[in-house]
């Protein structure tokens, strides 16, 4: 295959690439833009192998790699639960960002990849090197965190350390430092010290950025990482002038940049201080602040059965989940209930927030995993007004995203995030473990609300519990 | 000892109420206490005899009987001094008591030695009150009996309809006092679809009168009228005439008017005088809910349905006891609460808590000695001012619109900014590089224009496809593995090189199969 039939080849697999975001955008559309995915990967990987720059010799490597790694992957994707998403999409980006290490230092201790530039170019190649280890490297440490964090294995609450901006600040000195000794380094060996001083300064970096960042932060920070995998890919195609990788890079950073975005303004934070440190501590307003403003009043407790009832008796319903759903695996009872409820008439709603769960969208895959119509599941700016109107409002282990104090209380740590509106609906009730605050650590006065009850216990055991009372 | 819960049948002539019910019954029992029932208590509620033996009371025949039997005494109306003749020496009763109208009744009892819990002097701008409140309940039922008995003096429609023989105006209603009386009648005649004007002086009920489907008129005079504790107080006289005028106004053209104003402790404001009845189209009702306490209508006779001028005026003031099922029901779940709250350690026995605003407020009377009335509630009664720093959540807008165009100064300062960094690519970089670099600035632009409409349902499927695109780094590690030989440059590590790109393209191929595989598994799942 000749130079131009494989850069035809890519303008082709980058066609494809734009098409299957592009039809992300809806759920119709949405298979096709996946298989134009697929088709484009395709298409870019068999153009580099049967392109100018392999030779037959590594089609055997190639095809091993690709048959130990490609295995792992779909072994993966079929036995991951829906609600371990956010944990498996963490991972895989870690493996994008160790990739891009590999494939940098790889083309740095190669000396054909540098042969033919002159000494400007030259000192653009090895800078190029050498952001695109960096964004690697972090991205592959804070992936790796996130992923631990996500699954549980590392404690959720964010690690705070003292002096972090300073420890940050002084990271980046001896990245700048080492990046200047290494442009001015004579040869490949001499490089070798400060790239590699860089690397691991890069990875503790990540590893400190998703430590500093609480749960209730994580959507944003998926997204932000997968932005970096993308980012990481741009630098490669720089560094190895592939228009390709580039594009496809910058389709990838620039979508997760967007994702991060629309995640922090749902809950209405600034982006850089949710990279800078834990939640309700990024102003300097620490959760204590609204000690003297505590809700008066007493949470009414009802019982699964009072619950079936309420819900008997409405003609209007909006489900409102959150991430103790998705620990409880209680999606699939959800939709049972929702069923049951439908059949009776009783027009049955879902109201997500965007920050709802782990990831961005994670509330969704799984009420589609329970099968949840997704005509009937509605974003909060769609269906908030609707409150008033709405018999009862039932919220599914969630807390912050339905906290009134965002609107009522202007210092609370979540004053002016967006939330949906449940204590307006003629009833709510809330489904919890505890009377514990979220993650914000802030307390709710929805739970002392005079129109709110609330239901204690295993989301899931209560879920059913209600199931049984609304079938007798 | 578990307690012994007593019902008596109401005497009062015309009161059908009963303080329990059955289903109440039941849940008294597992607070641990022993009902026991007059027998034919229920009758003219239609709860039998039967149905309380069924839910586990025990029947007792006579009044005399049953309260030497109870410990404790549930009554509807305040006790006749016989009644409390036939008490037991240091019982408790709890009921309606007015403690303010009946000072001879309270001495009786404080004679007995009793324990009296007057559910009419519940504190109740109490929160944590609002479920022993009787007073609501009861109101809230005889709002919709006044409706319904204006329905039935009326003699037309309450909904407007257009039909083969004609079309019918619906009925306007006006409803005098928006307490909780007059919002179950805003909300049951609006039900029933008349046309709904009400009116208080309490300015802040207007976005209630309006919640429940009324037309708040108001009078055209400056003056607060909430008198504390969220009744109303007597107004100035210049608002008297002000609201004279209005409520003239409204006579003339509403068919209907239900009067609900109180002030507590004096006779019921007239609102309505004969000349305003006067001016009433003929057929019109006025129903006077006030009536025990005067009636806020100068032509009402207590207790009576009579037609004057042509109105029909209904002066009914036993409006609970007409629908009297309803009103036990909630009545029993009141006095219920109240003995959860009494019993919280749901053993049957009861411990007056003295040190609780709601349980404090409650008792007049302690052990023979008579605690009302009550100091002032530690809780300031005062009302918090409505939030001042009402939401400051701007409305959060759809993806795709953008944000609101930003100031001028800011887009300045981010295209100098831009300008700047072009300036320095464009001065430094070799040419090579800026075909690249307008790739990628052009490959961000096609990025954000396309993700931007991405609906939120997507996301998690739009990070797995974009994490699987971004696996296309493979191809970095795929050049390298086995590159044509060029020459030049020195010798090649080709052993490092090969591991560490095969090691790449393992990693990437993770990434690849799972992530489509996986974002495939995912969109199979939604469906409509």
């Amino acid at each position: 295959m000749s130079e131009s039939l494989a850069t035809v080849s890519y303008i082709g697999a980058t066609i494809l690439f734009i098409l299957s975001l592009g039809g992300l955008s809806n759920p119709e559309s949405s298979r096709r833009g996946n298989l134009y995915g697929m088709i484009g990967m395709t298409i870019a990987v068999l153009a580099t192998i049967f392109g100018p720059r392999v030779t037959m010799a590594g089609i055997p490597w190639i095809i091993g790699a690709m048959a130990v790694g490609g295995t792992v992957g779909i072994y993966a994707a079929r036995k991951v639960q829906m609600t371990q998403m956010p944990e498996l999409v963490a991972l895989m980006h870690s493996l994008v960002g160790l990739a891009a290490c590999l494939v940098g230092f790889a083309n740095y201790i190669d000396p054909l990849a540098a042969a033919h530039l002159n000494s400007a170019e030259k000192a653009i190649h090895e800078m190029e090197i050498y952001i695109g280890i960096l964004i690697g490297a972090i991205t592959f440490s804070g992936s790796i965190i996130a992923f631990g964090k996500l699954s549980g294995k590392i404690g959720g609450k964010p690690l705070l350390l003292p002096a972090r901006h300073w420890m940050n600040l002084m990271g980046l000195l001896i990245i700048i430092y080492c990046g200047w000794q290494f442009l001015h380094s004579a040869s490949v060996s001499a490089g070798m010290v400060p790239l590699i001083v860089m690397t691991v300064i890069a990875l503790l970096f990540g590893i400190h950025m998703v430590m500093a960042i609480g749960g209730a932060d994580m959507p944003v920070v998926v997204s932000m990482l997968n932005s970096y995998s993308g980012w990481a890919a741009a630098a490669t195609g720089f560094m190895l002038s592939n228009d390709l990788l580039i594009v496809t890079g910058a389709l990838v950073g620039s979508s997760g940049a967007i994702l991060s975005y629309i995640m922090c303004r749902a809950m209405n934070r600034n982006f850089i201080s949710v990279i800078a440190g834990g939640f309700g501590t990024g102003g300097g307003t620490p959760a204590a602040a609204s000690g003297d403003a505590q809700p008066v009043g007493e949470a009414v407790p009802v019982n699964a059965v009072e619950t079936a009832e309420l819900l008997r008796e409405a003609r209007n319903v909006i489900i409102v989940p959150g991430y103790g759903m998705a620990v409880a695996q209680a999606q699939h009872t959800v939709y049972e209930i929702t069923k049951l409820l439908r059949e009776k008439g009783i027009n049955v709603r879902f109201g997500i927030h965007p920050v709802a769960g782990r990831m961005p969208g994670h509330m969704n895959v799984l009420l589609a995993e329970a099968k949840v119509p997704y005509d009937i599941v509605f974003e909060m700016d769609e269906l908030n007004e609707d409150f008033p109107n709405t018999d009862v409002a039932m919220v599914i282990g969630a807390n912050d995203i339905v906290n009134p104090a965002a609107q009522d209380d202007p210092n609370s740590p979540i004053a002016g995030m967006p939330v949906l509106e449940v204590w307006k609906a003629k009833t709510s009730i809330v489904m919890k473990r505890s009377m514990a605050s979220g993650y914000a650590g802030v307390d709710n006065p929805l739970f002392y609300k005079e129109n709110n009850r609330m239901l204690f216990g295993d989301a899931k055991k209560m879920l059913d519990e209600v199931l049984t009372a609304l079938k007798t | 000892m578990t307690l012994m819960i007593g019902i008596p049948r109401e005497i009062a002539p015309g009161e059908k109420r009963v303080a329990t019910v059955p289903e109440v019954v039941e849940k008294l029992i597992k607070l641990g206490f022993k009902v026991a029932v007059e027998s034919g208590a229920g009758d003219a509620a239609n709860f039998g005899d039967d149905t309380y033996r069924a839910a586990g009371a025990e029947i007792i025949d006579g009044a005399a009987k049953l309260w030497a039997a109870s410990d404790i005494v549930f009554k509807v109306c305040v006790p006749t001094s016989a009644e409390v003749d036939l008490m037991r020496e240091g019982g408790t009763l709890i009921g309606f008591i007015w403690p303010a109208q009946n000072p001879e009744l309270m001495q009786q009892l404080a004679a007995k030695k009793a324990t009296v819990l007057a559910i009419d002097s519940l504190p109740r701008q109490l929160s944590r009150a609002q479920k022993m409140d009787a007073l609501t309940s009861q109101a809230g039922v005889a709002g919709y009996r006044a409706v319904i008995e204006a329905a039935n003096a009326f003699g037309r429609f309450f909904n407007g309809q257009i039909t083969a023989a004609g079309k019918v105006p619906p009925a306007k209603v006006f409803i005098a006092g928006a307490g909780v009386a007059g919002l179950a009648a805003i909300g049951t005649a609006a039900g029933l679809g008349a046309i709904v004007r009400a009116n208080d002086t309490r300015a802040e009920v207007a976005d209630q009168v309006k919640s429940l489907g009324g037309e708040f008129v108001k009078v055209e005079y400056e003056e607060e009228g909430g008198g504390g504790g969220g009744y109303a107080k007597v107004m100035s006289e210049g608002f008297q005439q002000a609201q004279r005028e209005m409520y003239a106004k409204q006579a003339k053209e509403v068919d209907i008017i239900i009067t609900t104003a109180l002030i507590p402790g004096k006779p019921a404001p007239k609102l309505i005088t004969a000349e305003m009845v006067k001016s009433m189209k003929p057929g019109s009702v006025i129903v006077d809910m006030a009536a025990e306490r005067g009636g806020n209508c100068e032509l009402t006779e207590p207790g009576q349905a009579v037609v004057k001028h042509g109105v029909t005026i209904v002066g009914y003031t036993d409006l609970n006891s007409r629908l009297a099922k309803q009103s036990s029901t909630l009545y029993g779940t009141n006095l219920f609460r109240l003995c959860e709250e009494l019993c919280k350690t749901k053993d049957g026995i009861i411990n007056v808590n003295m040190d609780d605003d709601a349980i404090r407020g409650l008792t007049v009377i302690k052990e023979g000695n008579i605690s009302w009335p009550p100091p002032a509630p530690k809780l300031s009664a005062a009302p918090a001012k409505p939030a001042a720093a009402k939401p400051v959540a701007a409305p959060a807008k759809g993806h795709g619109k953008g944000g609101a165009p930003a100031s001028g100064t800011k887009t300045a300062i981010i295209f100098g900014v831009a300008a700047a960094m072009f300036w320095f690519i464009g001065a430094s970089a070799p040419a090579a590089f800026l075909g690249h670099f307008t790739v990628f600035v052009l490959a961000c632009f096609v990025g954000y224009m396309v993700v931007w409409n991405v609906t939120p349902a997507l996301h998690t499927p739009l990070m797995s496809v974009t994490n699987a695109i971004s696996s296309i780094i493979a191809i970095g590690a795929l050049v390298q593995i086995a590159p044509p030989l060029m020459g030049g440059g020195g010798p090649r590590p080709d052993d490092w090189i090969r591991w560490l790109a095969v090691a790449g393209i393992a990693l990437t191929a993770v990434n690849m199969f799972g992530g489509f595989a996986v974002t495939q598994r995912m969109l199979a799942m939604f469906r409509k």
